[in-house]
């Protein structure tokens, strides 16, 4: 690990000015000034020399909303210092917005969740080993321009929906795949003011591999507001995963529904483990509405979700598996009492 | 704990003018922390690079506490700080706040093990033992988390913690026999 300056933000002005003092480049790996909450994935990396922060500015002690999860007749607010566990076994959360609760709990192991942020979950970085390994010299992402080693390489795991040419990587996380599903919202606080938008305008494409986030330096996530709907509380998250517990998804998929009697009256779908970013499936979402559930229908919208998949060598499974997946999703789901 | 000079309100000019936790000529950047190990309290002056399982390991002896994978992915280096079982290969020594519980912080001051240490001998939940000082914390938390009532919570719940072993049979055994006692503790 790189030698690093060290401070301790006591509110939200004073992060965001530590924050933007590095006069960042805007690419998640080369950000002089990393913001540092959970840190289980900051320090990995930096431990593997992959991300070089000459400061680390520790924003643990920031008190009010960020700790918050607030959940009320409009929605849900949850804060972005709010431990993955403590959100996991909120009882409002685990009532009201079950998939994001199972999308949690199915993540990482019982340690990393009580050590990991809402705010950081969502930043985290993929798992390709070309990536994260800097012995490898061909990464986009991490070094600009100097190819991607995983297009013909080991990429069981990779993405094949919303891939680039430069870059395959997957999106790992689950969270977001709950948060791009339920319509939710990111609000942040950096050196140009607070703003709130769609999570789903948060995680770029892969056109410029190295640039992840439309975060600013500096720019701070306090937390996410997801609108109460009449679709919430009947959703689940499947996770298929080479292990039962403590793995990343080969496919997932997030899914909620409101029913009227047998028809769909609307859906909402997003699948993780398969594709660049968080990917919401409008789709299949388009093909269910309106129509009664059954498995021919779900089959049918899965392949619209996939179509324009692009395997690569090794991944070739996971459009069939992420249809599977997603089948699956959609019957359990509609089989859940409203 | 750490006395990184805090930033932010009337501290962010004197944070640069003291120049807290950044570096002293020609040395990387370092700074004072405390911290509370197993009761007592420590004062030490580290690089800000150096971990909590390293200062536990390195600075202060208590070398139950074990480095696997350093990199978050096996559970060997599982400590609690507060409450929380925490992995000590991630957190940062500068980092921790609350009071920290290793594995030499379990049993009775007068060497009574603590019900989880029995239960794993009781069990023979460990071949190597490598893992298992991390495998007795987290199993601590899970039974407080109230995350081990039954088989399929505990290994869900536990699944943090590898054990090449793989005593893991013998460690839910363990962990059903520790939980009732717990409680009555």
């Amino acid at each position: 690990m790189r030698p690093f300056t060290y401070l301790r933000a006591s509110d939200i002005p004073s992060a965001v000015k530590a924050g933007a003092g590095g006069g960042a480049t805007g690419a998640a790996n080369r950000g002089d000034v990393q913001f540092i909450a959970g840190g289980t994935l900051l320090l990995d990396l930096m431990k593997l020399d992959n991300m070089r922060p000459l400061t680390l500015v520790d924003i643990n002690d920031l008190q009010g909303r960020m700790r918050q999860v607030e959940a009320g007749g409009n929605g849900l607010w949850l804060g972005a210092l709010v431990h993955m566990a403590d959100a996991a076994d909120h009882p409002a959360i685990l009532r009201d917005y079950p998939m994001i609760a199972q999308a949690l709990q199915l993540a990482a192991s019982a340690q990393l969740r009580n050590m990991a942020t809402l705010g950081g979950n969502v930043l985290q970085r993929t798992r390709c080993q070309y990536f994260r390994d800097p012995s490898w010299s061909a990464c986009n992402k991490r070094d600009p321009g100097s190819g991607c080693a995983a297009m013909d390489g080991v990429n069981r795991k990779h993405a094949v929906l919303g891939v680039g040419d430069k870059c395959i990587a997957e999106y790992p996380g689950d969270f977001a795949q709950a948060l791009v599903a339920l319509d939710a919202r990111v609000h942040t606080s950096g050196p140009a003011g607070s703003r709130d938008f769609a999570f789903d305008q948060l995680h770029l494409g892969p056109e410029r591999p190295e640039v992840e986030t439309v975060l600013a330096p500096g720019e701070l996530i306090t937390g996410f507001t997801v609108p109460s709907a009449p679709w919430a509380r009947r959703s689940l998250y499947l996770k298929i995963r080479d292990r039962q517990s403590y793995a990343f998804a080969l496919a997932s998929a997030a899914v909620a529904l409101d029913m009227d009697e047998d028809v769909v009256r609307d859906v909402r779908i997003a699948l993780g483990g398969v594709a660049y970013r968080p990917w919401r499936a409008h789709d299949a979402e388009a093909m269910l509405k309106g129509q009664p559930l059954d498995e021919a229908r779900a089959t049918r919208a899965a392949r619209a979700a996939f179509a324009n998949a692009r395997p690569r060598g090794e991944n070739a499974y996971k459009p069939r598996l992420g249809e599977q997946t997603l089948v699956r999703a959609l019957m359990q789901c509609a089989a859940m009492e409203a | 704990m750490a006395a990184a000079v805090p930033i932010g309100g009337a501290m962010a000019e004197t944070a640069q003018a003291q120049n807290g936790g950044t570096a002293r000529q020609g040395q990387p950047p370092s700074g004072d922390v405390s911290l509370k190990v197993n009761g007592k309290s420590h004062r030490l002056h580290l690089d800000n690079r150096v971990t909590l399982l390293d200062v536990l390991r390195d600075h202060l002896g208590l070398t139950g506490t074990k480095k696997g994978c350093d990199h978050g992915q096996c559970g060997a280096c599982t400590v609690h700080e507060g409450e929380r079982r925490i992995l000590s290969c991630l957190t940062l020594a500068a980092m921790v706040r609350e009071p920290v519980t290793t594995i030499e912080g379990v049993a009775d001051a007068d060497g009574t093990l603590h019900p989880m240490q029995q239960a794993f001998i009781d069990h023979d939940a460990f071949q190597c033992g490598y893992c298992t000082p991390g495998q007795i914390m987290s199993a601590i938390a899970c039974v407080r988390e109230g995350h081990a009532e039954n088989d399929t919570d505990i290994r869900e719940y536990m699944s943090g913690n590898l054990c090449r072993c793989a005593a893991y049979p013998h460690i839910v055994a363990a962990i059903e026999q520790a939980r009732p006692q717990m409680k009555k503790g």
